[in-house]
């Protein structure tokens, strides 16, 4: 009798393991309610300091990295600026990409200002110390750190490779990971501003 | 993560703070140490060994849901296995080898301690849920399930991401282990399966949770891309991460399954010992 059931069991388990499945409207995937809403208090690339408030009545869509990047951040900004570009004007003004460098350290202001304007004026570089990075990345869940220097003294860095999209209320809205095309961002991103 | 030399501070503050841990931990260690006085002055003393037990398996469930190690646990796959071993294997094996529950209700206050509680309204709900919980097939289905349903990617996801869910999850293993081995552990031979059954659901356990261990660790793809979306705590290969990861799912978790074997081959030793000494104790009492 046992011994049947844990057959059965075995079965059963093998059958669970199996199933995976996405949202079907969105190509990111909806975090509506599961993360907080837009708040920071960081500094500009012009040294201002800034918080969400500066931001608000627009989406913004915030992504973690750094300018010494050598293949998320790049791509993924260059991404969402085609994204972007396949969107009607009206639709693209409604829009901000916020680009939070996690390495101040080497990330000054200036440098970040280059780095964002080379990808458009909707592109917008922001930092801070230490605490201000820390209290922001714990409050949406991601993490960062740094790899050991070498003789150069340049040194890797873990980031989120994902972008949060907030709504013009500053409400967390979708997650578009590293995998999504530049037409399935334009998609959803067009949905979302309709919605 | 600050990168200033860690401190016995740092290292022990908690990443998130969660208040049912704190509340948990201090009510059962203060009810324990109350329980260990109570009996002691009533000239039954709690033995050394369980004491330690209970103590070691409350700290290291502790230390992996409370303190810096918990946010390794939440940014890096093979960290969150290391966590998911101690809540779902080591912690409760240790508790319940420890058998702490007298000793937990001779610390509760002598009112509490003279209440009936099974004549209690709703007391027959909790009673019959948990005997349903314990009923073995279903102990380890559950116990390997929850392994199996925490790991679906999909699901996985959800858990890293969403905090409430992150809480659900630990919670929930810690407490399926500490239901799964104490029904194993249980010292008593008329409570729960006999000792020759407990070694069979031992080892039918080991099996699936193998195949989980292995296929993860052999998995060339990336199954678990929360790790990459979240950002790690530091640079690490995505693929070595999982691979560390897998083989911490896969090996000590079927070594769990052999150590509680050998307690349950002391336990078999015990008891033909008692059942061979018991023949003559009846004579002596007649």
């Amino acid at each position: 009798m046992t011994a049947i059931r844990l057959v059965f069991i075995a079965i059963v388990l093998a059958l669970t393991s199996a199933c995976s499945q996405e949202p079907v409207e969105w190509s990111g995937t909806d975090i509506s309610g599961m993360l907080p809403e837009l708040k920071f208090s960081l500094q500009s690339e012009n040294a201002a300091p800034v918080s969400e408030q500066d931001f608000t009545g627009k989406y913004n869509i915030l992504f973690f990295g750094y300018t010494y990047c050598p293949d998320i951040c790049p791509t993924t900004l260059a991404r969402l600026k085609s994204a972007l570009s396949k969107l009607e004007a009206a639709e693209q003004q409604r829009i901000n990409i916020l680009f939070v460098s996690v390495d101040p350290k080497r990330d000054a202001p200036e440098q970040l200002k280059a780095y964002t304007d080379a990808f458009g004026s909707e592109f917008i570089g922001l930092t801070g110390d230490m605490d201000a990075l820390q209290t922001l990345t714990k409050r949406y869940r991601v993490a960062f750190g740094y790899g050991k220097p070498d003789e150069t003294g340049a040194y890797e860095v873990s980031h989120s490779s994902a972008a949060f999209v907030f709504d013009a209320d500053g409400k967390a809205r979708l997650l578009l990971r590293d995998d999504l095309s530049a037409d399935m961002i334009a998609k959803d991103l067009d949905q979302l501003l309709k919605s | 993560m600050p990168d200033s030399a860690p401190t016995w501070i740092t290292v022990l503050t908690p990443w998130e703070f969660y208040p049912s841990v704190v509340l948990v931990s201090l009510v059962t260690v203060t009810l324990y140490i109350r329980g260990m006085r109570r009996l002691r002055a009533t000239g039954h003393p709690v033995s050394f060994a369980r004491s330690l037990s209970f103590f070691v398996g409350v700290a290291i469930t502790y230390a992996v849901l409370h303190t810096q190690f918990d946010y390794y646990a939440q940014y890096l796959f093979f960290a969150h296995r290391l966590q998911h071993l101690v809540l779902h294997h080591l912690g409760p094996f240790f508790i319940a080898l420890a058998a702490p529950w007298s000793v937990l209700a001779a610390g509760l206050p002598q009112r509490w301690r003279d209440v009936n509680w099974r004549a209690l309204p709703g007391a027959w709900l909790i009673v019959g849920g948990y005997r349903i919980l314990q009923f073995p097939p279903l102990a380890a289905f559950l116990f390997v399930g929850i392994i199996f349903f925490w790991l679906t990617p999909s699901i996985h996801f959800y858990a890293m991401l969403d905090l409430k869910l992150y809480h659900l999850m630990n919670w929930s293993m810690f407490l399926d282990g500490l239901l799964f081995w104490w029904l194993i552990l249980n010292p008593s031979p008329q409570q729960g399966p006999s000792f020759g059954w407990r070694i069979i659901i031992l080892l039918a356990i080991m099996v699936p949770q193998i195949l989980l261990g292995a296929y993860i660790t052999l998995s060339e793809s990336t199954l678990y891309d929360i790790y990459a979306i979240c950002g790690r705590a530091f640079p690490i290969a995505p693929a070595a991460d999982q691979m560390v990861g897998g083989v911490i799912t896969w090996i000590p978790p079927a070594m769990m399954s052999a150590i509680a074997i050998l307690v349950m081959l002391s336990y078999i030793r015990r008891q033909d010992m008692v059942s061979a000494r018991s023949p003559g104790a009846l004579t002596g009492a007649a």
